[in-house]
């Protein structure tokens, strides 16, 4: 019955397999008190119009109010039970779905509204999946096959037709009702998905679309989707409220057949009566499988997205023979060659580079000549096609996910701001900080006096993606992280950018200073002032190095870095001589 | 908060849900009938039975009732769920709208994981409120007032335990229901922190993986969503509690009539089938109540995103959006009167007073954050001057069609959002007809070629929702090129090359020029470049503007 994503999410139901048994069982005793309360009843009345001694009554009186108190008790602890140990298994499978996408790499080209709607929608799905469709379909299952055992003891052509009954309204109405919604269903999950796409862009791109008076366009958009998801929805109603108007059909038309074959078969009167309200109610239970039935349909997407972010949860890390020893590292590429597609030209193309412990080397040249993607290959998070990056001479490949950022690390590329404190963003390089490192590495980003003069000071929230923070002030923020980090190897990519001339030369030289000794830097950069105090400058170019030498040398020589220099340094001493 | 099961600012928000909600009414009247009826023919055909005779009249009717209970159940729910999709998708597009309407700065004070949030899976949770608790909430007054009324007929002594018993119900249920509500508040605010949470942990993955943190997170993960188990478990404990004691008033109501009127029976003080039928309608008068009772649970979510949902789009707008005038030419004069900015932690512009002539090429530098881009959000419309105006041609900004006069002004943004669609797309945002040429034109101009060329699908890649496809500085040429297709009078540019190497900056520079020729341009500098084309520059420092005088330094040099 159950299909591959229902099997991969259950896998994780194991350890809480004995509550959600316990659930199950006290759901069916629920619905079975309360068909057997009115059942009882029912003999009790028709059996008291007999006249009929009152101690022949007397169990009747005390099993109607046991089932009448009894019902309540089964409903509440059945709930506690099955929710506690669904509430504690999505704990797991968040953990897992997040795990999941540590350990996927390409996490970052992700939709992030989609991943909202994966973890808190989906994921509730899972929740939905055991407490709205396994629980009450077991206990339907359980008491449908009670009610007719019971029956058949009384009347044999009666138990045939309530078992007809049974699984008109518990089997063929339930797939009926799945069948009707299946393909409906699959629609709304990418609606809804595509909604809330619409609303990260109207809200995100909301300066941009009122720009360029764009807006308009991106709303009837969005309230198109909106409104074929409703047409959807009306359709998907239309269908199922068909399935539970035959429910209550089947309910009445069993019940009298019941009465009319019981009637048949010569069973006393007093009987029929039970007969007859017994099916009305055990119908009711089963019926409740239709709207099982029916969740479980729309649950199906959700629960694939789920399964498939719980399969691959593998621990892909391998580990390294021997960790690379404390102290100072040494960096060596090898012939690193990088091609982001197959058959594109390469980003980076036999490149080497030397970068001992202590070494301070600079990166320059233009955009995509392969700089950012030589940060990227040394920080792992790109694989050479050919050649080797080795720490110590390790490769980095063979790093465990976790050894490398204790070595290589920094201020790279689309640093993200976290919605938290400053103090929060800035821990996140070195958990274990004092006030006295926070300042240091805050001061040479040249934000300790902003954060200062904050009213909350270290407990300043940054809004969302860095939002109350102007862009070099988010920029001074990631790169006090990264100095704070303080990784043996610090890479920092354009760890000035957003800032005027004058701010980047000063936060280049306060960054440089407060890199301790021993600590190797390499440097990327499309400015060239504040450059001079390196040990190499390595000029790039379609991914091949074409330059390399010190300041002094490269100024000197003809070519790509001099002619920049020469460019750059008339710009800005005109822009200099500007200041008052 | 509102704390009412029905909130009466739907009928006026959403107009075309009262025609449904109305037949759902009429519907439950009908229902409420057709319960009586089944129960009067069931109970005389087992009265009948007793005798081992078939009562067919009574069976019949029986059959017809159930019959036409079957067809209204169906019109019931369809109508109910046609009110839930009109309702959700009309709130959807009003939530969009006010984005829309109240421009950048009053969603950026909103978390947008928290509008997408309630945009999409929020105000789904209004399924279970619409077609669940509403119906029953109809059904739990007319059904135990037919009911009752039968059975005041039938048997007055169990109709006055029955009208003694079930205001138990919403008393209880208040009673109860208000613990549970404060909790599902609660409950629902953890929701938002936990999807905004998560929504920040994946964007930042990249950042944490960098630190070694990815893997720490996990647990941080972990626990967020264990503190989502014990607050939701906390809500649970006091929501089924309530649950079970109306479940416990209603199986114990049966109980008390049923056991009198057996014993009455004995005595023959009443008719089988009058018992038979006081039997079977007790539970009846309970069932809606205790439904709907135990569905206004399931649908607080609903109704706490409902509230949220017209409390948000309802929000005043900053500015009176009646007075809008027409907009100004883009080529006029522009001047800045006195003009002061504060937000809420800072002042961004304190006194400004600045003309910007026709044709004006104007630079503006100063460090980071002394209020720059600030100036471009008042010409923008985005911001309006807390104190002193902003004229256009002697019309003051605050009093025009936002829309109209925008179209006088391309603009180039720090960061540029990147829209999930075709980057050609992306590019014709302003001007969505552009023809292929002109839009080869822009791309060429904004030295988007090599980019473009280095696509998988060109311009038809599709960019992800972020434009995590491009890196800062193609997705500035983006921008650029956006600036191009738009053809304004008035251009407005942050920092258009920042992020661009000294090469192409000569490129996107010389593109620049041909941009501003002829047009009014005003740009926020930290390149040097920039400022050699200036006419004028101007210094930002700590929300003052001042004039640089031209330095004839600046042109010396080659």
């Amino acid at each position: 019955m159950t299909d591959g994503p229902e099997r991969a999410v259950l896998r994780l139901a194991r350890p809480y397999l004995g509550r959600l048994l316990g659930a199950g069982l006290l759901a069916a005793a629920t619905e079975f008190a309360g068909l057997a309360l009115m059942a009882t009843a029912t003999w009790l009345l028709m059996s008291a119009a007999g006249r009929p001694p009152l101690d022949r009554l007397t169990v009747a009186i005390v099993a109607v109010r046991a089932l009448a108190v009894s019902r309540g008790v089964f409903r509440y602890t059945e709930r506690l039970a099955g929710h506690d140990a669904v509430l504690r298994m999505i704990t797991d499978v968040r953990a897992r779905v997040f795990a999941t996408l540590v350990a996927r790499r390409d996490a970052t080209a992700q939709r992030t509204g989609d991943a909202l709607s994966r973890l808190v929608s989906d994921v509730e799905a899972v929740q939905d999946l055991l407490l709205r469709v396994l629980v009450p379909g077991a206990a339907a299952a359980l008491v449908s096959v009670l009610a007719v055992g019971s029956t058949a003891l009384i009347s044999l052509p009666a138990a045939g037709v309530l078992a007809a009954g049974l699984l008109v309204a518990g089997v063929a109405l339930p797939v009926l009702a799945a069948g009707l919604t299946r393909r409906a269903a699959d629609e709304v999950a990418p609606l809804r998905g595509a909604l809330a796409v619409d609303a990260v862009d109207l809200t995100h791109g909301a300066a941009d679309l009122a720009a360029f008076g764009a807006t308009g366009t991106a709303l009837t958009a969005a309230e198109t989707r909106a409104g074929r998801l409703a047409r959807l929805e009306r359709r998907l109603a239309a269908t199922g409220f068909a399935v539970d108007a035959a429910g209550v059909l089947v309910g009445g038309l069993t019940a009298a057949a019941v009465v009319v074959v019981a009637l048949r078969a010569g069973v006393g009167g007093v009987l029929v009566g039970v007969l007859a309200v017994g099916t009305l109610a055990a119908v009711e239970v089963s019926l409740a499988l239709v709207g099982a039935a029916r969740q479980r349909t729309q649950l199906r997407a959700g629960l694939a997205r789920v399964a498939d972010l719980l399969t691959e949860a593998g621990e892909p890390a391998p580990t390294a023979p021997v960790g690379p020893a404390s102290g100072g590292h040494d960096v060596r590429f090898s012939g690193v060659t990088v091609r982001y597609r197959e058959g594109a030209a390469p980003a980076l193309a036999g490149v080497d580079l030397d970068l001992p412990a202590g070494r301070r080397v600079a990166v320059v040249g233009p955009s995509g000549a392969g700089k950012s993607t030589l940060a990227a290959a040394l920080t792992g998070s790109v694989r050479p096609d050919t050649g080797r990056i080795t720490v110590d001479g390790v490769d980095v490949s063979d790093l465990a996910d976790e050894e490398l950022p204790r070595v290589v690390g920094g201020l790279l590329a689309e640093a993200y701001v976290f919605h938290a404190t400053v103090r929060e963003n800035l821990l996140l390089g070195r958990p274990r900080a004092d006030e006295a490192e926070l300042a240091a590495a805050t001061r040479a980003a040249g934000l300790l006096d902003w954060v200062r003069a904050q009213p909350d000071g270290w407990d300043t929230l940054v809004g969302e993606q860095g939002g109350q923070l102007s862009g070099g002030q988010r920029q001074r923020l990631a790169l006090a992280r990264a100095l704070l980090a303080g990784p043996p190897v610090l890479v920092l990519d354009e760890p000035t950018e957003g800032l005027d001339p004058a701010a980047a030369d000063a936060v280049l030289a306060s960054t440089l200073a407060a890199t301790p000794a021993g600590h190797s830097v390499l440097l990327i950069s499309h400015r060239l002032s504040g450059l001079a105090g390196l040990d190499e400058i390595v000029v790039l170019d379609a991914g091949r190095v074409v330059q390399r030498g010190r300041h002094e040398e490269l100024v000197a020589r003809p070519g790509w870095y001099r002619e920049q220099w020469l460019l750059q340094e008339a710009a800005e001493r005109g822009y200099l001589a500007l200041a008052p | 908060m509102n704390r009412r099961p029905f909130d009466p600012r739907l009928l006026r928000r959403v107009p075309a849900a009262r025609r449904d909600l109305a037949v759902l009414a009429v519907l439950g009247g009908l229902t409420a009938l057709l319960v009586v009826a089944q129960a009067t023919a069931l109970a005389t055909l087992l009265a009948t039975a007793i005798d081992g005779r078939l009562h067919r009249p009574a069976l019949a009717g029986f059959g017809a009732a159930v019959a036409a209970r079957a067809l209204v159940s169906w019109a019931q729910g369809t109508v109910a769920a046609r009110a839930a999709a009109t309702v959700k998708a009309a709130l959807r597009a009003d939530l969009l709208r006010a984005v829309g309407r109240h421009g950048p700065t009053w969603v950026a004070g909103r978390r947008a994981g928290q509008l997408a949030t309630l945009a999409g899976r929020g105000l789904d949770a209004l399924d279970p409120y619409f077609t669940g608790y509403l119906p029953q909430l109809v059904l739990s007054v007319t059904v135990p007032l037919a009911v009752l009324a039968r059975i005041v007929l039938a048997d007055w002594s169990s109709a006055l335990i029955i009208a003694l018993t079930i205001p138990l119900i919403p008393v209880f249920g208040a009673l109860l229901g208000w613990q549970a509500q404060a909790a599902t508040e609660r409950q629902w605010r953890r929701l938002s922190l936990l999807g905004g949470h998560f929504l920040d942990m994946v964007a930042g993955l990249p950042t944490l993986r960098a630190f070694g943190r990815a893997r720490a997170q996990v647990d941080v993960v972990r626990r967020m969503a264990d503190g989502h188990r014990q607050a939701t478990m906390k809500t649970l404990r006091i929501a089924f509690l309530s649950a079970l004691v109306l479940e416990l008033v209603a199986t114990l109501s049966v109980a008390l009539v049923a056991v009198p009127v057996g014993i009455r029976l004995l005595g023959g003080g009443i008719t089988l089938s009058t018992a038979l039928l006081v039997l079977l309608l007790t539970p009846e008068a309970y069932l809606p109540l205790r439904a709907a009772g135990s569905r206004f649970h399931a649908s607080m979510e609903g109704l706490t995103a409902l509230d949220e949902a017209l409390t948000l789009s309802a929000t005043p707008e900053a500015a009176a959006p009646g007075t809008a005038g027409p907009a100004p030419d883009g080529r006029g004069e522009i001047r800045f009167e006195g003009v002061t900015v504060a937000y809420e932690r800072t002042t961004a512009l304190r006194d400004v007073t600045l003309t910007i002539r026709p044709g004006e090429r104007i630079a503006v530098i100063g460090p980071s954050g002394a209020g720059k881009t600030t100036l471009l959000n008042l010409l923008l419309g985005f911001v309006t001057p807390t104190a002193g105006r902003v004229t256009v041609d002697g019309v003051d900004l605050a009093g025009v069609d936002l829309d109209a006069w925008r179209r006088e002004l391309a603009w180039v943004p720090q960061r540029a959002h990147l829209f999930a669609g075709s980057l050609a797309d992306n590019i014709r945002l302003g001007a969505p007809d552009t023809p292929d040429a002109a839009l080869a034109g822009a791309v060429t101009d904004a030295a988007l070629d090599e980019v473009v060329a280095a696509l998988p699908d060109g311009l038809r890649t599709t960019l992800g929702e972020r434009g995590h496809g491009l890196s800062s500085g193609q997705r500035q040429r983006v921008a650029l090129a956006r600036a191009f297709l738009r053809d304004a009078p008035l251009v407005l540019l942050d920092e258009p090359t920042a992020r661009l190497d000294s090469a192409s900056e000569a490129v996107v520079l010389a593109a620049t020029r041909r941009l501003v020729a002829g047009r009014t341009a005003l740009l926020v500098a930290h390149r040097p470049a920039l400022l050699t084309d200036a006419d004028r520059i101007l210094r930002v420092e700590d929300g003052r503007v001042t004039e640089l005088s031209r330095v004839p330094a600046g042109k010396g040099t080659p």
